[in-house]
């Protein structure tokens, strides 16, 4: 592999710049004659928007503008779309609501913008925000799912009748139902997947640039996906044609999904740049970003399984009802559909799956994807459903985990996904080893005796990723390929220049790309530079979510990189006068295989430059190009167990171990892959034990700022003993099933299951705080 | 307004600002020190932590004036040269960051809490000492192993000077 | 942040007459709550007059059975204090658990008792330890300068500049923090007197700000012990219920903590 190949533990390139303050966010950059744009956002959950006077504000010192919802509308922007198609099991489309990118009429959840103020500082914008006086109609709220669906509810959108957006199956109905009637045992169980504030620590900026002259537009915003915002811009929002949008996302904060979509603020700093005649900067504040970031997960599930006498699965019934908020954002319909649903086999043999989700607004945050994205919601269910059916059938858990495991792999779900390959049993073997599973209850006794209650929990999931065959995706709804692209450019001098669409906020590309080119070339990785994030510069790509980087972005690369050794094999072979068969790369060199006989990469690049003496009718120059579309989902899995105690007097869980064993088939730098898993591990424990993005009966949001809103911390939160088993993913030639999500989507269930272990008690909702944790062990 | 005058990063400045000036804003926005960011509204992620006459505070919740004739240090300052402060190559080594937003704040507490406890530090101590710095990517756990190890180097390169 | 003048004076004349010749000012003190408060505009004073440049408001004096905190001294200062962890080590572990390293450094006691959060721990050490708040005008119990939410006996204008603490035989204190403000969702300060008297405060807990609680105080007069309080039961009425903790839960944690703290204080 070499020191800087792959599977090395590589440092980071790009930490320098991080570790000495030289890292570049947007909010760091300033352009000439620069203004600030301040948000007016509805106080209120459901509105009438009457009057927007700003005439005190537009005679205050600094203000350049103030801009309406009405003013967008009339310029033509384009509403937000949501791009993917979901059809109701009627067979009618999904049902969608106008969403104006500021609000001209009626305002349906608190924070959405109706008009916004431009200034020459941020506090002169903010000054003159209160001097806006906008007139409100208040309507009738609501915000929980249970209420928005009841007769006589508050209506969000005319052409949504009862709230609905669909109502959506998948499955065979009348095999699970056949499979129940069978049953020796019937499993139940009531979950409510907790909405979760994203809160990337960089909260959400951009800067729009127009140029009169050319009637150009650029955008400096916090996207993990910049060619789908200019895409998504240009065709739908009618912002400007693509040639003349330029999109550029510098430096990131992290996205965890939050920065996927083209949220309003973006298109309204576009638009006000031409309006004005000058360079508009939003930077979003810490509250701001708990009102409009979309949100995460927020489910509420009925959930029945069937067993037969020998404990083995027979069917699964799934109702779950999936609150999007008040309108749909870019891909929040797919969520918890195509990618929740499709996973609810999790890592089992079940034979008939039934699973129906009604999606539905209320005047909250708008829901989309948040890391993971469905797939926790899936694991979290049918990893609670596992414990509880251990419990009432009186098995162990991981015993009856093991009698249910796929084992044959290709495996055909009921429910789309087709398992390509893994090993279950050896990832819940190590992880059971790693945290002596057998010794446990003498542990639980002896804690028992220090007046502690000791549990252990185990979870077993497996997630979808690198999503995914444009085809398939096309045919459920998709409205874009999920494919990427990459070039690789080798300079005169033989220094190489990787450009991808893949996008890094934090997960490390401009390392672990490189280290594919020493792989394959053996030159220094300091040699080798990584592009993106600037649609100028990088031609098209589709971005970074569903841990899809390495399987799909660097399986792209590779592809690039088979096509420019290609081309300089056959100059090599030229210059040494060799058969170009006979050429090995080794060492940064190009040798005939079993001669001295060798020439440098750099001599092989000049020479495609000078051309002088190239095979005849080969072009100059060493650059290529390649896009790759997956042809399967990846299907990483892993097993989770999770040791804690819980303090009767005050509910308060410590832990004590907790172990992850994870296949995400091959590693590139396997300290990356266990910083993307610790990562993730926190954001499941935080949404088990701490987080909570909560509304009040009429919309007004109880947690916007680090204040209410419980944030992981340093000491909530143990160091993790990781493992990794490993079966090379056979849908790529890298063999890489990749590693972004699977902490978040497999720890949350663990935590639950280790505590209601601990309590003897099994119903526990998230998050598990000290006070719900007291009251559920004093509850009669 | 009112002209401040300080000392950053061992450089004499006097900047004019409002007196509602933040003295996170007149380092990002007057003297573009841009590595100090800013993370929340209340005080509490840490993203803006700098040494303010060599102690670890938040940027964000003292106004530029309190500042005045105050010695600050910010992330910027704490190399010398291209010599990595050794919290700073720490956290490199250790893979203790990743989106690098929180790392400024993260490696000024750092340093402080290696500066006033010295050797005596282990994982609960460290774990607890953080509770004013709030990162999203890491989970914690390299950034405890990057504050441990650089203690260590603390330590070593204190009793070579 | 709205439009402000900055002051800093060197004394506490000065600031008072400074306080006097403006329309709305606000003393500040460390500013780790007045500033977040004013950054969101929820607070919006003409003029803002430091105290953090007063040499008078600066120190910890222990004379006899009188520890003396100066009003500005800081969390930190306090909490390294010699005299402190000698005289009432209770005062530097509350201290150590009170908001973050940062904060500890810029936060001033005077700052955490002229606020009154109903959350701060402050306010319970004061109240059960019986110290007295000195001000520039007079000297005030901790029983009635403590008045209800984020509401004190201070007049406009009036700068506090010490509290003093009768050394106690013993003292403790136990906090369940709260899971995202790491104010006190619930904590209890327990003391014992020199002459024999159990004085025991609550924050986090009461819908009227800190308290003393009764049945407790009670209970560790019979006995001072953990186990004295098994079969105490605290009523749930007039506690704070809110997202992170219901009346119920907190009434539990009084008594928990309170048994915690006892267990604390020997």
């Amino acid at each position: 592999m070499g020191v800087e190949g792959i599977g090395a533990r590589v440092v980071r390139k790009e930490d320098k710049r991080f570790i000495t303050g030289k890292g570049r966010y947007v909010d760091d950059i300033k352009l000439q004659g620069m203004t600030h744009a301040h948000f007016i956002r509805s106080p209120h959950a459901h509105a009438k928007v009457k009057k927007i006077d700003s005439s005190a504000a537009l005679k205050m010192p600094g203000v350049v503008a103030v801009l309406t919802g009405q003013e967008i509308v009339d310029d033509k922007v384009g509403n937000l779309i949501c791009g993917w198609a979901i059809t109701s099991k009627d067979g009618s489309p999904m049902k969608m609501g106008a969403w104006p990118a500021m609000a001209p009429e009626t305002v349906r959840f608190v924070g959405q913008a109706v008009a916004v103020v431009i200034a020459d500082s941020k506090n002169l914008a903010r000054d003159a925000a209160e001097a806006v006086v906008v007139d409100y109609e208040e309507l009738p709220a609501v915000a929980d799912i249970h209420a928005a669906i009841k007769a006589g509810a508050p209506q969000l959108h005319p052409e949504a009748p009862g709230n609905q957006v669909y109502d959506w199956v998948i499955g065979d109905e009348g095999a699970t139902d056949a499979a129940f009637a069978k049953a020796a045992n019937v499993v139940k169980l009531d979950v409510t997947n907790n909405r979760l504030a994203p809160n990337a620590m960089e909260p959400r900026a951009a800067i729009a640039d127009y140029d009169a002259a050319e009637e150009h537009f650029t955008l400096y915003t916090t996207s993990q996906n910049p060619h789908v915002a200019r895409l998504v811009l240009s065709a739908f929002y009618n912002i400007a044609p693509e040639h003349k949008l330029r999109v550029i996302a510098p430096d990131v904060g992290g996205g965890f999904g939050s920065k996927i979509f083209i949220y309003p603020e973006e298109m309204v700093a576009l638009w006000a740049s031409k309006k004005v005649g000058r360079p508009v900067k939003w930077t979003g504040d810490r509250t701001e970003a708990f009102l409009t970031d979309a949100h995460g997960r927020d489910h509420v599930t009925h959930a029945e399984m069937a067993f037969d006498a020998n404990n083995k699965i027979t069917g699964l019934k799934v109702k779950t009802y999936a609150n999007f908020g008040a309108y749909m954002s870019l891909f929040s319909s797919s969520v918890p559909t195509y990618l929740y649903a499709t996973l609810l086999s999790g890592q089992y043999n079940i034979p008939a799956i039934h699973a129906e989700v009604v999606g539905v607004y209320t005047n909250t945050t708008p829901v989309d994807a948040y890391r993971g994205a469905g797939r926790p919601e899936a694991s979290y269910l049918i990893e609670r459903l596992m414990e509880t059916a251990a419990r009432q059938l009186k098995v162990d858990p991981a015993q009856l985990r093991r009698t249910n495991f796929i084992t044959q792999f290709p495996h055909q779900t009921p429910v789309i996904m087709a398992y390509d390959t893994g090993d279950f049993n050896a990832s819940l073997d190590a992880a059971m080893k790693a945290i002596d599973y057998a010794g446990f209850a003498a542990r639980k006794a002896k804690a028992k005796a220090d007046g502690k209650l000791r549990g252990i929990g185990v979870s077993c999931y497996i997630e979808a990723c690198g999503i995914a065959p444009s085809k398939a995706v096309g045919s459920l709804g998709a409205g874009v390929g999920l494919w990427e692209s990459a070039e690789v450019r080798v300079n005169p001098v033989g220094t190489i220049e990787i450009l991808t669409g893949s996008h890094s906020h934090g997960q490390g590309h401009e390392t672990t790309f490189c280290q594919l080119v020493a792989d394959r070339l053996g030159v220094p990785i300091s040699q080798v530079s990584i592009v993106h994030g600037d649609t100028d510069k990088v031609q098209f790509g589709m971005g970074t979510y569903g841990s899809r980087s390495a399987a799909v972005g660097l399986t792209a690369i590779l592809k690039a990189m088979e096509k420019m050794e290609s081309k300089a094999k056959k100059i090599a072979a030229h210059a040494l006068e060799a058969s170009e068969g006979d050429i090995v790369i080794e060492n940064g060199e190009f040798k005939v295989a079993g001669t001295d006989k060798a020439i440098a990469f750099p001599m092989v690049a000049l020479a495609a430059y000078t051309a002088h003496n190239l095979p005849d009718g080969m072009e100059p120059g060493l650059k290529e190009s390649a896009f790759y579309d997956p042809s399967n989902f990846t299907f990483p899995a892993g097993a989770y167990i999770c040791e804690l105690e819980v303090d009767p007097g005050t509910g308060k869980t410590s832990f004590v171990n907790f172990v992850a064993a994870d296949d995400f088939g091959r590693l590139i730098n396997p300290m990356i892959v266990e910083g993307q898993v610790h990562g993730g591990l926190a954001q499941g424990i935080g949404q088990a034990l701490l987080e909570h993005a909560i509304y009040d009966a009429n919309g007004q949001p109880v947690t916007a700022s680090f204040m209410d809103y419980s944030m992981p911390r340093a000491d909530d939160l143990p160091s993790f003993n990781l493992s990794h088993t490993t079966t090379l993913c056979p849908g790529n030639p890298l063999g890489i099933k990749g590693c972004g999500e699977a902490g978040a989507i497999g720890a949350s269930a663990a935590v639950i299951n280790a505590i209601t272990d601990a309590i003897g008690k099994n119903n526990l909702e998230m998050p598990a705080t000290p006070d719900r944790v007291w009251r559920t062990i004093h509850a009669a | 307004m009112s002209t401040v005058k300080l000392t950053v990063n061992g450089k004499a400045v006097a900047v004019d600002v409002e007196d509602r000036t933040l003295l996170v804003q007149l380092l990002r926005d007057h003297l573009n020190l841009t590595g100090t960011h800013v993370g929340c509204d209340t005080s509490q992620c840490g993203a803006c932590v700098v040494h303010v006459d060599g102690r670890a505070v938040k940027s964000c919740t003292m106004l530029a004036g309190q500042a005045d004739g105050a010695s600050v240090t910010t992330i910027e300052g704490i190399a010398k040269g291209d010599e990595l402060h050794p919290m700073q190559a720490a956290f490199r080594d250790n893979h203790g960051l990743q989106c690098g937003y929180c790392t400024p704040g993260m490696i000024m507490s750092a340093i402080d809490i290696v500066h006033r406890h010295g050797g005596q530090l282990d994982e609960t101590t460290v774990r607890h000492e953080l509770e004013g710095n709030i990162c999203r990517c890491t989970g914690y756990h390299n950034i405890v192993k990057a504050v441990l190890d650089a203690a260590g180097r603390m330590k070593v390169s204190q009793a070579a000077e | 942040m709205y439009q402000t003048t900055y002051h800093r004076p060197s004394s506490i004349d000065e600031a008072v007459s400074l306080f006097g010749k403006s329309s709305e000012a606000k003393f500040l003190a460390g500013g780790q709550t007045l500033l977040p408060v004013m950054k969101q505009r929820l607070a919006g004073p003409s003029d803002v007059i430091d105290l953090g440049k007063i040499k008078e408001l600066q120190g910890v004096e222990l004379s006899g059975d009188v520890l003396t905190i100066k009003a500005g001294t800081t969390y930190f200062d306090i909490m390294q204090n010699a005299d402190v962890n000698k005289a009432i080590p209770a005062i530097a572990y509350l201290t150590s658990v009170l908001g973050d390293p940062a904060v500890r450094y810029r936060g001033t006691i005077g700052g955490s008792i002229a606020n009154n959060d109903p959350a701060a721990d402050y306010p319970a050490a004061l109240l059960a330890l019986g110290a007295t708040v000195k001000t520039n005008k007079r000297s005030i119990s901790a029983e009635d300068f403590f008045q209800g939410l984020f509401t004190t006996a201070l007049e406009d204008g009036e700068i506090i500049t010490a509290v003093s603490f009768p050394v106690p035989a013993k003292a403790g204190y136990e906090k369940m923090r709260h899971p995202a403000s790491r104010f006190a969702l619930t904590a209890v300060f327990v003391a014992q007197t020199k002459s024999g008297e159990i004085r025991v405060a609550a924050t986090g807990a009461s819908q009227s700000g800190v308290m003393r609680v009764g049945a407790i105080e009670a209970a560790l007069k019979a006995n001072w012990s953990p186990s004295a309080l098994d079969n105490v039961s605290i009523p749930a009425s007039g506690l704070l219920a809110d997202i992170h903790g219901t009346a119920e839960y907190r009434a539990n944690l009084i008594k928990v903590m309170a048994q915690r703290a006892v267990a604390a204080a020997g």
